[in-house]
């Protein structure tokens, strides 16, 4: 009896959770294949890019596997104009996730969100 | 054997030499090298600016046409000696000192010399208390005063840290020339003379062995790798 009163309690806890927010929706990534599982890349990237950042910017050492660089050339998305939309934007793929988890990363405070643009000189 | 250098002389295009080949991926930087500028200040028009705004091109720097403070990595210094009245038109950047008094200053360990010698700032660590902007002899940093947008891609930048001349890494490490050089070459005088101190066998380091250059404030003995012709 109070087994099945648990049992009750617990699928009603499970019902309401998986009610309590909607998973976030990705937008598609333009490369063929993640350099690891989306398992891996979920719980990882920021140790890989911690790890990656010090080499690089301290030792000098280029062309690591992980790269910030490459992650935003490959899952920023273009907008119908054209334009690279920021990855940090709502809904975009870095911060649809970060959102949902309530984390604010400050990556994006100095790197660049979007993917190379070559800035005209005549321009300025 | 034909290498790529000959096919290019005999073609009779202009060589402009690259420093170096790129470094391989997963190699880090090594003390064999030392990079460094020598500056003909002859060929340096006093009313030319391509170095400096190639400088921001490359590096997405947008000022806000607020001098005193907006970011520049180099600068254009126009001296005089008043005895003469002889003028020479200068541009400044970091020095990329041997031993750098920013370096020796930065309580968190942010700015740092790389193993060749360039001179950065980490600023995943700095705090912005720019310590090292009144360390520096060459007035050679700037400091973010405000949220920066559309950072270039090899060269992020924001609120609250420091910055200053990276003598182009990002470029040097491909093995192409700081953005300064390569303007001045293709589209000035060609005053820039970029290449390896620690090579005997480098245009540079040849040129340096046997002309008279001359370091700015060389009495505080940081040994910056930029030389000056000229001056």
């Amino acid at each position: 009896m109070l087994a099945r009163l648990l049992l009750g309690v617990l699928m009603m806890l499970g019902a309401a959770a998986a009610t309590a927010a909607d998973l976030p929706a990705l937008p598609k990534a333009k490369g063929e294949a993640c350099i690891a599982s989306a398992e891996v890349m979920r719980r990882d990237h920021p140790d890989m890019l911690k790890h990656q950042r010090d080499e690089t910017l301290r030792l000098g050492i280029r062309g690591a596997k992980a790269s910030l660089k490459e992650c935003v050339a490959c899952h920023a998305t273009q907008a119908a104009d054209g334009h690279a939309v920021p990855v940090n934007d709502p809904g975009q793929f870095c911060q649809s996730c970060h959102a949902y988890a309530a984390v604010k990363p400050d990556c994006f405070e100095c790197h660049a969100t979007t993917p190379k643009t070559t800035i005209k000189e005549a321009s300025r | 054997m034909i290498n790529r250098r000959h096919l290019l002389l005999a073609s009779g295009a202009i060589l402009i030499a690259a420093p170096a080949a790129a470094r391989e991926a997963g190699k880090p930087a090594t003390a064999a090298q030392r990079w460094g500028l020598l500056i003909d200040t002859g060929k340096c028009g006093a009313e030319c600016t391509i170095c400096v705004e190639a400088c921001k091109a490359e590096m997405g720097l947008a000022g806000h046409d607020r001098p005193r403070t907006d970011a520049q990595y180099i600068r254009k210094v126009n001296v005089k000696d008043p005895a003469t009245g002889a003028g020479h038109s200068v541009p400044v950047m970091c020095q990329h000192c041997a031993k750098p008094a920013c370096v020796d200053v930065c309580p968190t360990g942010a700015s740092m010399k790389r193993a060749d010698g360039i001179v950065l700032v980490d600023r995943h660590i700095c705090i912005g208390c720019r310590y090292c902007m009144m360390a520096c002899p060459y007035k050679a940093r700037s400091f973010a005063h405000e949220e920066q947008t559309g950072q270039q891609p090899h060269l992020p930048r924001g609120k609250g840290t420091v910055e200053g001349c990276t003598l182009c890494v990002h470029r040097i490490d491909e093995g192409r020339l700081p953005a300064c050089a390569e303007a001045c070459a293709a589209k000035a005088k060609g005053a820039m003379l970029f290449g390896d101190l620690n090579d005997p066998k480098s245009e540079i380091a040849q040129r340096v062995a046997r002309e008279a250059t001359t370091r700015i404030r060389a009495d505080l003995g940081l040994e910056p790798a930029m030389r000056y012709q000229g001056i």
